[in-house]
């Protein structure tokens, strides 16, 4: 490997394993992060893919260290190309004594590829025949073969796939093992000294505590769970289906209920439907999914019921791009919708941080009886990164003000000092209207002068309420005193706190609250800071706006992607560095 | 319960006559006939002049958006099936906004009554056409005749799969009161078109129009013959106007028996957390 570079990221090893849509890319990527996780190595996987199901062209990413790893490399350490393209789009990205491995009986064009590579020739196809398969078993084989030339265990990894095949045929898994046994036989027996030893178990951070292997989509469904949901109503999307798939196959075992409605405008009116009965509820989508929820995202704050909306952020406007990321929906969930009503936004970094605020938030919406949205992204939804097991200890449910007797004089909508008002469930034996027009304290419909300024300032004045109690300002990463820091939200911290690994005299602010707005906390860390950069995966560097708006404090230099990918490390601090220079 | 128990402060603003008048009596009597109150049942509404009845009665109701009451229902009865769920809609309510939920809520035979204020109209917003007006109709918005063929209601319930599908003319309380009651004992998915004269815009169906060509379907119909019931839907004409229970089988609902997890309560603070450690295990 090379060695002129920083020893952090030395200790990066990047695997990526291209091919096109259907050649398994994505199963065999995931066996590769969950096996090297169980060997006490940390590691973070990316995955990029078109909108289609067969075709095209797949990679994904998997970057292994014995340090903690939270972000996705340019760099590349071994490509494992299941076709020319892979090869094509990708062997600039080798470094200096990376390795190839690609089929061997495959007549692709490698003239391209730099002399210090190191070519790993293995047949994928005709091992993957042997095997007793077809073709398609290449990937399994040339897994085998990584897992070979990385100094890894075949036992190990054949128990990892058993435990994947568990509800398939005996033959097709059977074929499975082989197939990874040649591919891994093949390694060994011809490539024997060839490559670092990295898939060697080893002690870590990693290997102390149980280890978990899971992206955000999967922590948002757990930590859903966790916070005690009664109900779920999500229509499919690109990058939160994976949430349904989790939600949908765990509701016997866990007693809520999920349900695939019509379409989003259903998803959201379901969920408001439930909470109204009593459920502590949540819907998830995508930008163009929120769109349409819009409607009823106001209902939900004009009939202050508790309901959690995940929209994981792709590339917009329009269909925009699919399976891509971006951070462009800030604005939108702000300010969607007619009218004042308070909202509370909030935006996680990463898998575990998105576990934890998915479960306060099913608490903060019933707190303040109003809808709480989450913004994920594309990156944080699909890339898995190992954890320590997630920790529910500190966590109670909390249901905020219910009101659990019955008067025939109830008032839904009582006018309280902090906003607040008791809340009775239907079916309670308490009469109230839950209802979009403008109303009384007891629900009933009314246009009188005084009740509605009472109403709105009541409503709104849950967010002032929560701004006072539960709103978190910025958190700081990194030293206290730096020459540069560095803002962001949401799912860029993840390539931000590895590229800080590189950069001792720089610090990183990461906001994860975005309304009720930490103006007052955010304005003090800024006014400490000598030098700040703002990034963020949009055009408009919507942060930067909304702290204008919010301190008066202007960012004027602001590093923005919005191409769809991730801001790669590697690709971080060379920007980072020249600003330092 | 009588019908006072029914009162709210709100005193009722349709106009004198108007059919929303009766389905509202129609409906209380049927409340308090059943013994209807706040621990059993709730009301979900649209939006248009329907919408309104939930500020004059008093049963615990969400007033939702323009089309929208069909997706709440669902989802209260979903997490509350201990609850008798009614919906009151608009035909525009029902079938423009919210005609996508109106098939899937009927597919999916959730067990609801839903019941359409049919008027033809929008009255609301002071008389346009509808998606239920008939071809020709006369409103502010085609003043040279609705150029469009209207939805039929009861067909589209019977095809999307609604398992009680009902037309009772909005004058005839005993009838409507006794409809309510059964659709509402019927497990499933159960729609009630209540033709609805608007006496401010409407003046093709009247009451005098509808009392003079309406007929009840003969004690000899077969509700539980689909294409029947198909057939029948779309009879309506001068003295050709069929109202009783069209179609009434009866098929599996989404709803369990309790959607409550074991050893949990609603309205009770305190909940248990999850034990997830198995779930946990396969991310290991």
């Amino acid at each position: 490997m090379s060695s002129n570079r920083h020893p952090v990221v030395d200790g990066i090893f990047s695997i990526k394993i291209g091919g096109e849509a259907g050649q398994g890319i994505k199963s065999v990527g995931l066996m590769l992060a969950k096996y090297a996780m169980r060997t006490g190595l940390n590691v973070y996987d990316y995955i990029e893919y078109p909108s289609l199901i067969r075709g095209g062209h797949n990679i994904m990413q998997v970057n292994i260290s014995a340090e903690p790893v939270t972000g996705a490399y340019q760099k590349c350490d071994l490509l494992v190309a299941l076709n020319q393209d892979t090869i094509t789009k990708h062997y600039q990205e080798l470094t200096d004594g990376a390795g190839l491995i690609f089929d061997a009986d495959k007549k692709y064009d490698l003239a391209k590829v730099n002399k210090n590579i190191a070519l790993y020739p293995v047949p994928l196809a005709k091992l993957a025949k042997d095997a007793d398969g077809a073709e398609l078993l290449s990937n399994t084989v040339a897994l085998g073969a990584v897992v070979g030339l990385l100094g890894g265990d075949l036992n190990g990894l054949i128990d990892l796939l058993s435990e994947s095949f568990g509800h398939k045929s005996d033959e097709l898994q059977k074929s499975n093992i082989k197939a990874l046994q040649l591919g891994y036989d093949y390694a060994t027996q011809n490539f024997v000294k060839a490559m670092k030893p990295i898939l060697t178990s080893s002690e870590t951070t990693a290997s102390v505590v149980p280890q978990i292997l899971v992206n955000g989509n999967e922590a948002c469904a757990l930590g859903a769970i966790s916070g005690g949901l009664d109900f779920a109503a999500i229509y499919p999307m690109s990058p939160i289906s994976g949430i349904l798939a989790v939600l949908a196959a765990n509701q016997e075992k866990y007693g809520y209920i999920y349900k695939q409605p019509e379409d989003e405008i259903s998803a959201i009116n379901t969920a408001i439907g439930a909470a109204f009965g009593g459920a502590r509820t949540l819907t998830a989508t995508s930008g163009g999914g929120f769109c349409l929820m819009t409607e009823s995202y106001g209902l939900a704050g004009m009939t202050e019921t508790p309901i959690v909306i995940i929209d994981g952020m792709r590339g917009g406007p329009a269909t925009g791009l699919p399976t891509w990321s971006e951070q462009g929906d800030l604005r939108m969930v702000l300010h969607a919708h007619q009218g004042d009503f308070p909202r509370i936004v909030l935006a996680p970094g990463d898998p575990k941080e998105t576990f934890e605020l998915t479960m306060q938030a099913l608490n903060l919406a019933e707190i303040y009886q109003t809808p709480v949205v989450i913004l994920l992204d594309k990156n944080i939804c699909d890339n898995d990164q190992n954890f320590a097991q997630f920790d529910t200890s500190g966590y109670q449910i909390n249901r905020g003000k219910l009101f659990n007797k019955v008067d025939p004089y109830y008032k839904r909508y009582q006018l309280e000092p902090d906003g607040i008002s008791p809340r009775a469930f239907a079916g309670s034996g308490n009469f109230f209207v839950a209802n979009s027009d403008e109303h009384d304290e007891y629900g009933l419909s009314t246009e009188e002068i005084a009740m509605r300024v009472s109403q709105v300032t009541k409503r709104l004045t849950k967010q002032e309420t929560c701004l006072k109690n539960h709103t978190q300002g910025p958190q700081l990463y990194g030293p206290k005193e730096a020459e540069l820091t560095l803002i962001a939200w949401g799912g860029t911290k993840g390539p931000i706190l590895q590229a800080l690994k590189e950069l001792p005299t720089v610090n990183f602010l990461h906001v994860t609250w975005l309304n009720p707005f930490p103006a007052s906390q955010l304005a003090t860390a800024l006014k400490k800071s000598k030098k700040v950069l703002n990034i963020e995966n949009n055009y408009t560097a919507q942060l930067a706006g909304l702290i204008k708006e919010h301190t008066g404090i202007e960012l004027t230099d602001n590093l923005l992607k919005y191409d769809g990918r991730p801001f790669f490390v590697d690709e971080l601090v060379a920007e980072i560095n020249r600003r330092l220079a | 319960m009588t019908l006072d128990d029914l009162k709210t402060t709100c005193s009722p603003t349709w106009c004198p006559g108007c059919g929303n008048m009766t389905i509202w009596a129609a409906f209380k009597t049927a409340v308090v006939k059943e013994g209807w109150d706040n621990t059993n049942t709730a009301l979900v509404a649209g939006i248009g002049c329907h919408g309104h009845i939930t500020s004059f009665t008093k049963l615990t109701s969400l007033e939702s958006l323009h089309g929208r009451a069909l997706p709440v229902a669902c989802g209260l009865k979903l997490y509350r099936p201990d609850l008798n769920v009614f919906v009151f809609m608009g035909d525009g309510d029902c079938f423009g906004e919210g005609g996508n939920h109106f098939i899937h809520s009927a597919r999916r035979n959730h067990n609801i009554t839903a019941i359409l204020h049919n008027n033809g109209l929008y009255a609301l917003t002071t008389g346009q056409t509808s998606p239920l007006s008939p071809h020709g109709f006369k409103t502010k918005s085609t003043p040279a005749g609705n150029p469009d063929e209207p939805i039929n209601p009861l067909a589209l319930a019977i095809t999307a799969g609604a398992t009680f599908v009902a037309r009772v003319y909005a004058g005839n309380i005993p009838m409507l009161t006794q409809t309510i009651i059964e659709a509402n004992n019927h497990q499933g998915f159960s729609f009630i078109e209540v033709l609805q004269p608007c006496v401010t815009f409407n003046k093709e169906f009247t009451h005098q129009f509808f009392q003079e060509n309406t007929y009840q379907l003969p004690t000899s119909y077969d509700p539980m013959d689909k294409l029947l019931a198909y057939e029948k839907s779309h009879e309506f004409g001068l003295k050709q106007i069929p109202v009783g229970v069209f179609y009434n089988i009866s098929t599996p609902t989404p709803e369990k028996k309790s959607s409550l997890k074991p050893g949990t309560e609603i309205n009770h603070q305190a909940q248990n957390l999850p034990d997830l450690s198995h779930l946990f295990d396969s991310y290991s």
